[in-house]
């Protein structure tokens, strides 16, 4: 017992030292001990009201996270505008705030039974460029606290299926979050572009556009007309876009923050990016490179019609961290996910 | 300085309480890693730290990682569930690691990647057991990096190459040992590089020089390969068949394949039983090219002064190269100590159909050394075993400025 309480007094200590450290390095204001600090929920806490000037968002395909929900919420300092931007994720100003809270519903068939929050990433953009933070929601729910150096939590749920699913949920550190919001070494947001953000949401006023939302709120400039932007199609709604266009829109989301030529993957020469046109960056016959076990007996990332032939499919199915993609932060299978690009394979001739 | 107090303490605790230390202990580590200063030194006291995750260094400058020694501060991943190497350091500058040995980790051993100065020096990567293709890739891996020195390291066990560096610049590996993987030190797409003074043995191949197609460094080469001892490097091929490296045979002292300015000198080769050393293009592989920037060919080759001793056995590999010796080369025990596949860039060719001056593959001064031109491009219908055509001298320049490190 005297042991558990000398760690505890250490960690706390570490604590303090770690948030002190933080704010000397990066010379902007010391984050935060405690999410509650901030005020970006009205009420208690766990049901994630935001306050009057913070706006829910959400993605046409997100990226899959062990199957976590995820609420998304954007923070903008007053009187500032985001501009847009067709291509690229959009252009935030300085003191804008990305929050991300992750949770999982008890029964995902039953969302009314509940849901357990597990951690809530900050991405803030300040004068030194963005900054990333992670706060980890106590086993009461009423609060979550600073960690820089991630953790692991036992998790179960009830699947769509019915089925009981149980595992070590991860909470990255601080450097693995740069692991995927990297380009050409500097952290930046990865989900937040035009393409992405071009659909409906349910806002508390009515089901709207979410660019046109922000057009109407004055907080988007650059764009007049939502159907001049681009749109991403929902990768398992079939209404939204072909085949190949929710695989590549799924991969995109899932891989190309590492596997684009300015991000960390580019050592590999696959790049994933949905405008990518080359045929052998993409994978189509392209031996691997580096990958090790991650290649198994396989000869090439795509093999046309052979899903099961394809090492990106053999990578993606996997959940062993020596050959599993992504690296990071995924300790269960996208079956659905797989499943598409596996489809999508199949149909290449 | 609180926090090495404090992981002190916790070291101690993670003898006691396995279970929760373990994950403390990961913690720990981790935090003094995001947490250091440029600067600073991270001391790593000698015990056996069981870890679960990759440990990552991000974003610093002139940090020294420093174990007690060599099998004395061992990092030991067996089991790990998370990460895709065991230690990972990205976008650094001036960063060394030294007196520690990383094990078992699921993927590669320590990768490295966009650092300009790196330094591993009495570093010991190794998996335990029998080697097996389930191990990870890599031992030491530094990729898009420049200036990297590999001083006294030794790899173990790797299903890839023990040693390796790729698409990176300005590169010494020296006074190294690797044994029992597939590739014991290898050099790929790489500019500048020495490696001397090594011991690369019992592995599938001892020493490789690579250039492959698709990659974002495009173009290696100046690549010094002296002094080394090369020996017995028959250990049966055991890489995912995925990987290029799955083709290189069992037997195999060094291999240079598709690189241009590339100088091997004064090495022992000994007892490499399948090819002493193979001069080969990337056709050899039997992969398609469609990279329209890459030179399959190799070039501005140089072999001297090596030692050449073989076992008066037949070929030892596996695969579709060991059918092709086999069944078309009709070598039997007489195996070539040096073998080039003998296809040319018809772009560098003089009137006479050979390589011009600048480009020739150079074979001269090995002592006991045999030699043979497979015609490879020709269905192997005029395979050659005089060398005298490759009797000249092409030394390669290299610019390296990596200094002692410590």
């Amino acid at each position: 017992m005297q042991r558990i309480i000398r760690i505890i007094t250490g960690i706390t200590l570490l604590l303090g030292l770690t948030i002190a450290l933080l704010a000397s390095r990066t010379g902007s204001p010391a984050p935060k001990e405690h999410l509650s600090e901030y005020g970006f929920f009205s009420g208690n806490m766990a049901d994630q009201t935001p306050v009057s000037g913070i706006m829910p968002y959400q993605l046409n395909t997100p990226l899959f996270s062990d199957y976590a929900e995820k609420l998304r919420f954007i923070q903008l300092p007053p009187d500032s505008v985001i501009t847009y931007d067709s291509v690229n994720v959009m252009h935030f100003p300085v003191g804008a705030t990305l929050i991300k809270t992750f949770y999982y519903p008890k029964d995902f068939r039953a969302p009314e039974k509940g849901r357990r929050l597990m951690e809530t990433r900050l991405l803030t953009h300040t004068a030194e460029g963005w900054k990333a933070l992670v706060y980890i929601w106590n086993d009461e729910q009423t609060e979550a606290t600073l960690e820089v150096a991630g953790d692991r939590k036992p998790v179960q749920f009830i699947d769509h299926h019915g089925r009981t699913v149980s595992f070590d949920y991860i909470v990255p550190n601080l450097n693995q979050c740069k692991g995927c919001h990297n380009t050409n070494e500097v952290m930046t947001p990865i989900g937040p572009t035009a393409r992405q953000m071009n659909g409906d949401f349910h806002y508390a006023g009515g089901t709207e556009n979410q660019l046109q939302h922000w057009i109407k709120a004055g907080i988007l400039s650059g764009l007049d007309d939502v159907a001049h932007a681009p749109r991403a199609p929902v990768w398992n709604d079939p209404t939204t876009g072909s085949l190949e266009a929710r695989a590549r829109t799924w991969l995109e989301i899932n891989c190309a923050h590492c596997h684009k030529p300015d991000g960390p993957g580019k050592t590999s020469g696959l790049f994933l990016l949905a405008s990518e046109k080359d045929p052998t960056k993409i994978g189509i016959n392209k031996p691997p490179v580096a990958a090790g076990r991650g290649a198994a007996d396989l000869q090439f990332d795509i093999v046309p019609g052979h899903p099961e032939k394809s090492i990106l499919i053999y990578r993606m199915a996997s959940t062993d961290p020596g050959i599993m993609m992504p690296e990071l932060s995924r300790k269960l299978t996208h079956k659905e996910g797989v499943e598409l690009v596996r489809e999508w394979i199949r149909s290449m001739k | 300085m609180r926090i090495c107090i404090l992981l002190t303490l916790g070291a101690i605790t993670i003898c006691q309480t396995p279970i929760y230390a373990q994950q403390d202990i990961q913690k720990q580590l981790q935090r003094q890693l995001i947490m250091a200063e440029d600067g600073s030194v991270i001391e790593l006291p000698a015990g056996r730290y069981q870890l679960s995750s990759t440990l990552s260094l991000e974003g610093k400058k002139k940090v020294l990682i420093k174990g007690a020694g060599m099998d004395k501060t061992i990092l030991n991943f067996k089991g790990q569930s998370e990460g895709a190497e065991g230690l990972r350091v990205s976008n650094a500058q001036d960063i060394i690691i030294r007196d520690l040995t990383v094990q078992d980790t699921k993927g590669d051993g320590i990768k490295t990647m966009n650092v300009t100065g790196i330094t591993f020096k009495q570093v010991k990567v190794e998996w335990t057991g029998t080697p097996a293709k389930e191990n990870g890739a890599y031992g030491l891996y530094p990729v898009q990096c420049q200036q990297v020195l590999i001083d006294s390291c030794t790899a173990i066990g790797a299903s890839d190459a023990g040693l390796y560096v790729g698409q990176s610049k300005d590169i010494v590996v020296r006074n190294c040992l690797a044994k029992n993987n597939v590739a014991g030190i290898e050099i790929e797409n790489s500019l500048h590089a020495e490696v001397y003074d090594n011991e690369a043995t019992e592995n599938t191949g001892g020493i490789l020089v690579f250039d492959l197609p698709d990659l974002v460094q495009k173009k290696g080469g100046y690549v010094k390969v002296f002094n080394n001892n090369i020996h017995h490097n028959n250990f049966p091929n055991f890489a995912p068949k995925g990987n290029t490296v799955a083709k290189v045979p069992a037997g195999t002292g060094v291999m240079i394949l598709a690189t241009n300015h590339v100088e091997v000198f004064n090495n022992k080769i000994h007892y490499n039983n399948s090819a002493g050393t193979a001069i080969i293009s990337y056709f050899m592989t039997e992969n398609p090219i469609k990279d329209s920037t890459y030179t399959p060919y190799p070039a501005t080759v140089y072999i001297h002064d090596n030692d050449y001793i073989r076992d008066h056995v037949k070929f030892q590999g596996k695969g579709r190269i060991g059918l092709m010796f086999k069944f078309k080369l009709g070598f039997g025990k007489n195996v070539p100590h040096i073998f080039y596949d003998g296809i040319l860039n018809k772009d560098w060719t003089d009137a006479s159909g050979q390589y011009k001056p600048e480009y020739r593959i150079c074979i001269a001064d090995n002592k006991n050394a045999s030699f043979a031109n497979l015609d490879a491009g020709n269905k192997f219908k005029n395979v050659s075993r005089d060398a005298e055509l490759y009797n000249c001298s092409n030394p390669v320049t290299t610019t390296t400025t990596v200094k002692s490190g410590d």
